[in-house]
């Protein structure tokens, strides 16, 4: 086509410069900026090359938010994919109340974060809240679920998962319906009996692409927690509840310090960078697969 | 497994997750002393429903903070599909010298989310003065290089001859984009919506850093200056509070299943 050349570039114009303002620039402004002791407010700058980065891997601090991200990862993924996995195969499994149980589960992921934890914040209260008086009544001793540094992250593991699983089923779902109706047929003409068997020899093979992209799409989101934190704990107790992102918003608009907020930035891109690879290379393991 | 004990697993599972919903409404009808000491029951035996929702409703500007969640997440979505639908056509059905870099630069912003640039962006939003405004809400927001990508898919599914057609019809690159292409990728589109509405109706983070004035609060950061503003373990009003500012979208969802969970699907897997 003559003139595609001009015109593909007044369609693309406004989107190229609006990426050079609010994608290229910022990104390469905070990996400058990870390099200097910059302060907001402060005049002088000074160069600090690698040095910032240095002192993360000895900062405490930084290196207790990423074991509890790192923590809060390891139990909000496999808990909330393996849990979005079997309501999908238990809501494909017969024919009565599909669609009213999606909805049910999936009303969480359409639920304000942050009021939702102010609710989990007064079923986990420690003396009045109701999760503590049913395990009262079960005859089971009370948590201090978001009080104690024990507990905290698993106790906001718990609102995690609650969020996430209806997105997690939902995604299983539609893998599900992906599935050949007759591989089943075949399998039962092969002797395949067992539920079981049918879900070990037929479901998860065929599951697998889904499952695998679904695990890490939920590690991505769970890396980014951030709302629970903000209302529920603010990184306590004893910074037991400290996340990555918690402590960047803390050092670079609560401290101030923008320079060693910017190499934590630098440090979390690299962690989404890390799942993002997996997460390509799953993709094109579904190409392959399909 | 047979149709009743799966009816009972699914039933307790939705027990579950429906457990903090009931114990929320319940809260909000009940006077403070009440949720102190009621235990496990759930309706009140004194009702201070109108208590507790009027101080949610007046502690807080809580219309004006809805306002503001649907005035931000409006503008938001609006301003996405202008500005990504067109470079999704162009990426998706021109030739032209650049759209490998172009296409490069949305995979790098699939990659780098608002969180890790928020300080230069907040740097540059104080030099301009935008601090504490609706815009700067809105502003970092505009480009999404995620609707680039959906559409940019979805686009090049439509037949060339369709576009070809139109183009022999006379009509320009930018009337194909609205006319044609628009019309064609609407699932894409409202999928997209969907998601878009429903990640920044909950975002808090970035409000958090740039407005500071109770006036222009998003109903998350809202519900934080609800929370700051009432002293003591008054859970009976947060509780309404709560209700009042989930609801919306909660209405909406159930108004519109079909096409949140589908929408929700369909940007999950892209």
């Amino acid at each position: 086509m003559p003139g595609e050349e001009g015109a593909a570039w007044r369609l693309c114009a406004p989107t190229a410069l609006l990426m050079l303002a609010l994608l290229v620039i910022p990104t390469l402004a905070v990996f400058a900026l990870s390099l200097t002791d910059a302060e907001l407010g402060a005049s002088e700058v000074r160069f600090l090359g690698l040095d910032s980065y240095r002192d993360l891997l000895t900062d405490r601090a930084f290196l207790g938010a990423f074991r509890n991200t790192a923590l809060y990862v390891a139990m909000v993924a496999p808990a909330s994919v393996l849990l979005g996995l079997l309501l999908a195969m238990l809501i494909e499994a017969g024919a009565a109340g599909r669609a009213f149980f999606r909805s049910v589960f999936f009303l969480p992921v359409v639920s304000l974060i942050v009021a939702m934890a102010s609710v989990w914040q007064y079923l986990m209260h420690p003396q009045f809240g109701p999760i503590n008086l049913l395990l009262r009544l079960l005859g089971l001793g009370a948590v201090n679920w978001l009080g104690s540094s024990d507990n905290v992250l698993a106790a906001l593991a718990v609102i995690g998962v609650w969020q996430a699983l209806g997105f997690n089923m939902v995604l299983f779902l539609a893998g599900l319906a992906g599935i050949d109706r007759t591989l089943y047929a075949a399998a039962e003409m092969d002797g395949v009996r067992s539920a079981w068997e049918r879900f070990r020899l037929v479901t998860w093979p065929m599951l697998g692409p889904t499952t695998l992209f679904v695990v890490t799409i939920s590690m991505i989101n769970a890396v980014k927690v951030f709302e629970t934190v903000a209302t529920l704990t603010q990184g306590g107790p004893a910074r037991a509840s400290d996340t990555l992102l918690w402590m960047i918003y803390q050092e670079g608009f609560v401290y101030l310090h923008i320079g060693a907020a910017s190499a934590m930035a630098v440090v979390f891109i690299a962690v989404l960078l890390v799942l993002l690879l997996v997460q390509t290379r799953v993709l094109d393991k579904r190409v392959h697969y399909t | 497994m047979s149709a009743p004990a799966r009816l009972a697993v699914l039933g307790l599972a939705a027990a579950l997750i429906l457990f903090p919903f009931v114990f929320m409404l319940s809260a909000s009808l009940k006077p403070q002393a009440e949720v102190f000491s009621a235990g496990l029951s759930l309706w009140p035996a004194h009702w201070a429903a109108v208590e507790n929702y009027t101080k949610a409703l007046t502690r807080i500007p809580m219309g004006r903070i809805l306002l503001n969640g649907v005035i931000v997440c409006g503008s938001i979505l609006v301003f996405q599909i202008v500005f990504a639908l067109p470079a999704a056509y162009a990426l998706a059905k021109l030739r032209f010298r650049g759209r490998e870099a172009l296409f490069a630069l949305v995979l790098l912003g699939l990659l780098v989310p608002i969180h890790a640039i928020s300080i230069p962006l907040y740097a540059a939003a104080r030099w301009a003065g935008l601090l504490n405004t609706l815009a700067v809400l809105v502003i970092p927001f505009t480009l999404s290089v995620f609707a680039i990508f959906l559409f940019r898919q979805f686009i090049r599914a439509i037949p060339d001859d369709l576009i070809l057609a139109a183009r022999s019809d006379g009509l320009s690159e930018a009337a194909i984009v609205w006319r044609i292409v628009l019309p064609n990728a609407w699932p894409a589109a409202s999928a997209f919506a969907i998601f878009s509405v429903v990640a920044h109706w909950n975002d808090l983070y970035w409000p958090l850093i740039a407005i500071s004035r109770t006036q222009l609060a998003t109903p998350p950061l809202g519900l934080l200056f609800f929370r700051a503003a009432e002293v003591g373990d008054d859970y009976g009003a947060l509780m309404a509070a709560t209700v009042v500012i989930t609801a919306p979208l909660i209405l909406f969802f159930l108004f519109a299943q079909r096409l949140f969970i589908e929408g929700m699907t369909m940007t999950g897997l892209k």
